[in-house]
């Protein structure tokens, strides 16, 4: 790939113009700091960043592209996929944007664990972010306790979902199967030890002088520039703005829980730190109102035949597959189901003509889902408004006459996943 | 505030305003695009001063045939809209809110990129997902869903529906 109408461009650069001491480093799209694939072009005066510019692309996958040749319920496999970090999330916006849609609302009892598994993947997503900038800027010990307690939450997800990332748990009018029966006893052992090694983690680097050394004062952002760039999420927080989709523009029943939006006002890496760790004490809150919420049976499905999906899913060993019970249904007890089946199965549903934008709030921020209906059985366009994409653009400004050692720093803060950048 | 409560807010400022599902969208020309963003901005009762997210659809065979449309929200009143212009084919371009919004950067270069629609006055468009050397733009519905041939070591690879063995 090379650069276009930028002024670090190699071909159309006056040779009088270039100052000797000035040296053009590419730093990735394969470097362990970089979070994926992601490139920089860092044109440095020594150690000092005289400008940078981040170069995205290299994941592109043609996820919404894709999404218009695949049925409705289909997307969902899809975009599960763009933000590997946060499945549940995009999962969420694609269901609910189409929901909308469809004049339907998932039931109650959906709702909560819909709740309860993004809360849940926030704090796996941060974990993530803890350990990977733990790592970066070393903290080695951080980095396998972050990976230890993700590993737990991931145990809750494949126990429900059968997977441990890109569950396709979240379906059109609900959620595809209920909580097993030992899944709340499980969650409940996890909050039990979680606030203990949060605190740990704290102990570790709140006032450790190289973590404060390498993220106060470093990538500043205000919260003028930070809305004028888009950014939204931890960073926005951590620069004084509470701007947060759950309490914003609920969905979800989220007006219904009690928790904070943490936020911080240095607008540095350390106190996008700060607003992170804080969240995940929060999301532990919500995942106990879920919990106690749960304690009522009900459906989790739309009882709609013509909207749900027909088959009785069950965990087996390798993911979601049909229960054997109902392959027999369908197979040997039931023409009509197995017609039923068979036309859900590969036509689909219908949604009627329309748009809608669906935000929600991701562990990165504003995760938008902005789908185009024909009335058709497929998707007429599924954008992905993907917070980490408009997110990085903020990065030449923190790294303004930053050293080079910042520019690690700065990237981990954002928490780009490129799968998300580039879709 | 309700969705119909915005849009007679909206309407003394545009007056193409319709409400559904909840939001409110504008649908303006091209030579209005910009003020109309710098309108609904300025007013203390709008204050539209996010941009959440600019994309297209592409509709071949109608006239326009692309609407590109502009999600904005407002930090302090919480609320949105949708802004839409329609273009035609022969002359996809439009104005870059760049100056207005800087988040609009990297979205209008998306744009740019799947849909080939030519943002003016943008400091910097060039492709940003694909490589720069790519032909066509790919989320136009009149390019197939397809493999392209893969370059591995020095020969190119047919995609999967095209290999003979």
């Amino acid at each position: 790939m090379s650069e276009t109408s930028s002024r670090l461009d190699l071909e159309h650069v006056d040779p009088d113009e270039v100052r000797e001491e000035t040296m053009i480093i590419n730093m990735g799209p394969q470097h362990p700091s970089t979070h994926g694939v992601l490139r920089l072009l860092l044109e440095l005066d020594g150690e000092n960043v005289v400008s940078c510019q981040p170069i995205v692309g290299y994941l592109h996958t043609g996820i919404e592209k894709n999404c218009e040749y695949r049925t409705w319920q289909q997307g969902v496999a899809y975009v599960t996929r763009a933000d590997y970090l946060a499945p549940f999330f995009n999962e969420l916006g694609y269901c609910l944007a189409a929901e909308r849609l469809l004049g339907i609302e998932a039931p109650p009892r959906a709702q909560v664990l819909r709740v309860l598994f993004c809360e849940m993947n926030r704090i796996a997503s941060h974990l993530v972010w803890l350990a990977t900038t733990g790592m970066e800027l070393g903290a080695i010990s951080m980095m396998l306790y972050g990976f230890r307690e993700r590993e737990v939450i991931l145990d809750v997800f494949e126990a429900a979902t059968g997977l441990r990332m890109n569950h396709s748990y979240f379906r059109i009018g609900g959620v595809i199967m209920d909580l097993p029966p030992d899944g709340p006893a499980q969650i409940r052992e996890f909050l039990r030890v979680m606030p203990g090694r949060i605190r740990e983690y704290e102990r570790i680097l709140s006032e450790n002088p190289i973590w404060l050394e390498r993220n106060r004062g470093v990538g500043h952002l205000s919260a003028d520039r930070a809305l004028a760039f888009g950014v939204t999420g931890p960073m926005l927080r951590a620069a004084g703005v509470a701007r947060d989709v759950r309490k914003d523009e609920p969905y979800c029943g989220y007006e219904t829980y009690e928790f904070g939006v943490p936020t911080a006002s240095e607008g540095d890496c350390y106190a996008r730190y700060l607003v992170r760790v804080e969240e995940m004490k929060q999301s532990l809150g919500i995942v106990e109102q879920c919990l106690d919420r749960l304690a009522e049976p009900g459906p989790v499905m739309v009882e709609d035949p013509k909207l749900r999906w027909p088959a009785q899913l069950e965990v087996g060993p390798d993911g979601i597959g049909n229960s054997p019970a109902y392959v027999r249904h369908i197979m040997e007890e039931s023409m009509e189901a197995l017609i039923h089946h068979f036309k859900m199965v590969t036509e689909g549903i219908s949604v009627p003509a329309g748009e809608v934008y669906q935000p929600v709030e991701s562990p990165r921020g504003e995760l938008g889902y902005y789908l185009v209906s024909d009335g058709g059985h497929r998707p007429y366009r599924v954008k992905i408004r993907d917070p980490s994409f408009v997110n990085l653009q903020a990065v030449p400004a923190m790294l303004e006459g930053a050293l080079v050692a910042d520019a690690i720093a700065v990237i981990a803060s954002v928490d780009p996943v490129m799968g998300g950048v580039d879709r | 505030m309700r969705p119909e409560e915005l849009a007679e807010r909206v309407r003394a400022r545009v007056p193409e305003v319709t409400v559904a599902r909840g939001e409110a969208t504008v649908v303006v020309d091209r030579a209005r695009v910009l003020a109309v963003l710098a309108e609904v901005r300025r007013d203390d009762d709008l204050a539209f001063d996010f941009l959440s997210s600019v994309t297209a659809t592409d509709w071949p065979g109608r006239a326009p045939r692309f609407w590109v449309s502009y999600e904005l929200s407002s930090t302090r009143h919480r609320h949105r809209l949708r802004v839409k212009v329609g273009i035609d084919e022969d002359d996809a371009r439009l104005p870059s809110v760049t100056s207005l919004f800087p988040t609009a950067d990297w979205h209008e270069r998306e744009t740019f990129d799947l849909y080939g629609i030519v943002f003016d006055g943008h400091p910097n468009l060039s492709r940003i997902l694909l490589p720069d050397d790519w032909e066509g733009h790919p989320l136009r519905k009149t390019e197939e869903l397809g493999g392209v041939d893969t370059r591995y070591k020095g020969a190119f690879v047919p995609p999967v529906d095209r290999r003979t063995t």
